[in-house]
C-alpha cells in the first residue's frame, strides 16, 4: 500500500481526496453514511460574511455527462459558520476547509480574520462564483483584482494558508493564476464550474430560474486537466485539482497534469460514497505503478 | 437513511400512464422509515449524475428483504430507463429519505391527490387503517390509478377529472370545501400534486380552519441536504429544502406566490 497522504500548502492530508465546496454541505448529511475521517479533507459549503437564501428555483439541470447548478451562495454566513457548523467538522480526523465569497476586498478580509481566530486548516477564497451578480466572478477574471482580494485575505488570516480557487471563464487562466501567486496566495483551487445554460425546447425556457449556470461533472474533466496542466507550469503554488472527478482514474489524471490533491463534488450526488471510491482506486494506481508514495503522481505527465 | 445497490424489480405493473414497481430494499424500512410521504433516490442507469426522487406509495418490513412500491410517470431519459428495467433486475436506491406527513395513527385525514401525486397518499390510507377519507383528482378517466386500492384502505373516495370522464367534472379543491361543508373535524388535510393544486387545497383548507400539510416538488440533486437546490421559499423569507426538511410542509409555512 502506497503512502497516501500529500501535502498541500504546509497542510497534511492523510489522502489526497477532499470533497468540493457546495457538494458536501457542512457534513452532517455525508456523516450519516461513512466517518468523515476517511477524507483527506473537507471543503465546506461557500460562506459569505452575511447570510444568503440564494437564487430561486429551479437550481439545478441535468445535461450529458454534467450538471448545471444556480444555487447562488446559500448560507448561514460565516457567524453561524462557526458557532453551529465548524464544531462539529472538528469532530473528525480530516482537514477543514472554509470556503468564503465576498462583496469587497474588506469583506473577504473580516472573513479571514474571524475563521482563522476559528480555528480552521485552510481558507479557500472563492473569486469565481459563476452564480452571483456582485463581486465572485469579477475578481476571478482581472488578475489585479483577484490580487487585490489574495493580499487582503492574506494579510488577515494570521497565518492560515491561503488557497485561491481559480474560474475556468476567462481567457488565459494563467494570468490570474500568476496574479494570485504574486499577491502572496499558498495555495491554488482550478477549476470552477464552467458557465453554461440549458433550454426547454417545448416550453422554450431555460431550464434554470437564472438562465444560466455552471457546469460541473464528468463533461468538464478534461477541461480541468487542461488547466492544472497549464497553470502548474505557470506557477511553483501547490494545486487542489477539481472538477469531474469520479473514479481513481480521474483524479490520477488530475496529479499527473500537476494537483498535489483532488476534489470531489458532482460525483456525490449519484453516490454518496464516491470520494472513498475515488480513494481505492487512485491507492491501486499508485500500487500497480509501484509508487512508494501516491504524492509521486503530481506533476508527473509526460507531455509530448 | 442508506445506500442500497441490489434492490431487486419484484413486479412491474402499468397503470394508464404511469409504472407500479415493487422493490426489495433490503432492511431500508426497518432502518428508515419514518412516516408515510417519504421518497426514495434511485439511480437510473450509469450515463445520468443524477437520482430520481420518487416517492413511496406504500413500503413494508418484510422477510427476507423490505418491500417497497413506487408509481412513476415516464417524464424523461432517467424514468424511462426505469421502465424498461425488467422483473428481476436490480437498481440503486438510496432511502427513505425526507421527512413525510406528520400524521396520528388514531386520526381521521382527508387525502387530495393530483395525478402522479396520487401514489404517495396510498400509504397515508394504509396509515390510518380505514379512517381516512381521499379526493383523487386526474385528468381524465383513462389516467385514473390506485382507485380500488383507495376504496380498500378509505372509508369514502372522490374523484374528479379534469374533463368530467369520471367522478366531478372540476379541480380537486371544489370536492374539498364540499367535504369540509360537511365534516369539518378531520384532524388534517393531507395533499400531494401539482404546486397550483396544492395552493388551491392549501386555501380551501385554511377558510375551514383545517391544518394542511403539502408535499412539495422541485428539481433535486443530492437528496439528502447537501447540496441545496431544491429550494421552496418559506412565508417567512427563508428558504427550506424539499430533500432534508420536506417533502411535506405545513401549508401555512409555504409562500406560494414565491
Amino acid at each position: 500500500m502506497p503512502d497516501m497522504s500529500v501535502k498541500l500548502a504546509g497542510v497534511t492530508l492523510k489522502n489526497p481526496v477532499v470533497v468540493a465546496s457546495g457538494t458536501f454541505g457542512f457534513g452532517r448529511e455525508y456523516s450519516r453514511f461513512y466517518d468523515l475521517g476517511e477524507l483527506g479533507g473537507i471543503c465546506a459549503k461557500g460562506l459569505t460574511l452575511h447570510p444568503r437564501t440564494g437564487n430561486p428555483a429551479p437550481r439545478i439541470a441535468e445535461t450529458p455527462m454534467g450538471i448545471l447548478n444556480s444555487v447562488g451562495l446559500e448560507n448561514p454566513g460565516v457567524d453561524a459558520f462557526i458557532a453551529e457548523e465548524l464544531p462539529f467538522l472538528r469532530k473528525f480526523d480530516t482537514k477543514v476547509i472554509a470556503n468564503i465569497s465576498g462583496n469587497t476586498p474588506e469583506e473577504y478580509g473580516i472573513m479571514c480574520e474571524k475563521l482563522s481566530g476559528a480555528g480552521v486548516d485552510l481558507i479557500e477564497v472563492n473569486i469565481s462564483c459563476p452564480n452571483v451578480k456582485a463581486g465572485g466572478l469579477a475578481y476571478g477574471t482581472r488578475p489585479e483584482l483577484a490580487a487585490e482580494v489574495t493580499e487582503t485575505a492574506k494579510r488577515h488570516a494570521n497565518g492560515v494558508p491561503v488557497m485561491v480557487k481559480l474560474s475556468p471563464n476567462v481567457t488565459d487562466i494563467t494570468e490570474i493564476a500568476k496574479a494570485v501567486e504574486g499577491a502572496g496566495a499558498d495555495a491554488l483551487s482550478l477549476i470552477n464550474t464552467i458557465r453554461g445554460m440549458r433550454i426547454d425546447v417545448n416550453t422554450r425556457r431555460p431550464v434554470l430560474k437564472m438562465n444560466t449556470g455552471g457546469l460541473s461533472g464528468p463533461a468538464v474533466l478534461p477541461v480541468a486537466v487542461r488547466m492544472v496542466w497549464e497553470v502548474s507550469q505557470t506557477v511553483s503554488l501547490p494545486i487542489l485539482g477539481m472538477g469531474g472527478v469520479s473514479k481513481g482514474e480521474d483524479a490520477a489524471q488530475l496529479m499527473l497534469a500537476g494537483a498535489s490533491a483532488i476534489a470531489v463534488g458532482t460525483a456525490l450526488f449519484a453516490d454518496p460514497f464516491a470520494p472513498l471510491n475515488v480513494r481505492d482506486g487512485l491507492a491501486d494506481i499508485a500500487a500497480k505503478q509501484g509508487l512508494g508514495a501516491v504524492s509521486e503522481l503530481t506533476g508527473g505527465v509526460r507531455a509530448w | 437513511m442508506k445506500v442500497e445497490r441490489k434492490c431487486e424489480i419484484v413486479s412491474k405493473t402499468r397503470m394508464g400512464d404511469a409504472i407500479y414497481m415493487v422493490l426489495e430494499v433490503g432492511d431500508m424500512v426497518r432502518t428508515s422509515f419514518t412516516t408515510p410521504g417519504q421518497f426514495v433516490h434511485i439511480k437510473c442507469g450509469d450515463g445520468l449524475l443524477l437520482r430520481r426522487p420518487i416517492s413511496v406509495c406504500s413500503c413494508q418490513e418484510d422477510e427476507p428483504e423490505d418491500t417497497l412500491a413506487v408509481v412513476f410517470e415516464v417524464r424523461g431519459e432517467g424514468t424511462a430507463w426505469l421502465a424498461r428495467r425488467p422483473v428481476g433486475h436490480k437498481v440503486d436506491v438510496l432511502g427513505l429519505l425526507g421527512n413525510g406527513f406528520q400524521m396520528d395513527r388514531e386520526g381521521r385525514y382527508l387525502l387530495v391527490g393530483g395525478g402522479i401525486g396520487v401514489p404517495p397518499l396510498r400509504g397515508c390510507a394504509q396509515y390510518t387503517d380505514g379512517r381516512s377519507t381521499a379526493i383523487l383528482g386526474f385528468r381524465s378517466k383513462d389516467r385514473a390509478i390506485l382507485l380500488d386500492r383507495f376504496e380498500e384502505d378509505c372509508i369514502d373516495v372522490q374523484i374528479a377529472t379534469d374533463d368530467g370522464s369520471l367522478g366531478y367534472h372540476g379541480f380537486v379543491d371544489a370536492l374539498v370545501r364540499r367535504e369540509l361543508e360537511k365534516d369539518r373535524h378531520y384532524q388534517g388535510v393531507l395533499a400531494c400534486g401539482p404546486r397550483p393544486m396544492l395552493r388551491n387545497v392549501a386555501k380551501a383548507a385554511a377558510e375551514f380552519g383545517v391544518p394542511c400539510q403539502v408535499s412539495m416538488e422541485e428539481r433535486m440533486g443530492c437528496g439528502v441536504g447537501a447540496c441545496l437546490v431544491c429550494a421552496v421559499t418559506m412565508k417567512d423569507g427563508t428558504v427550506k429544502h424539499v430533500c432534508k426538511d420536506g417533502p411535506v410542509f405545513n401549508a401555512e409555512e409555504v409562500d406560494w406566490y414565491a
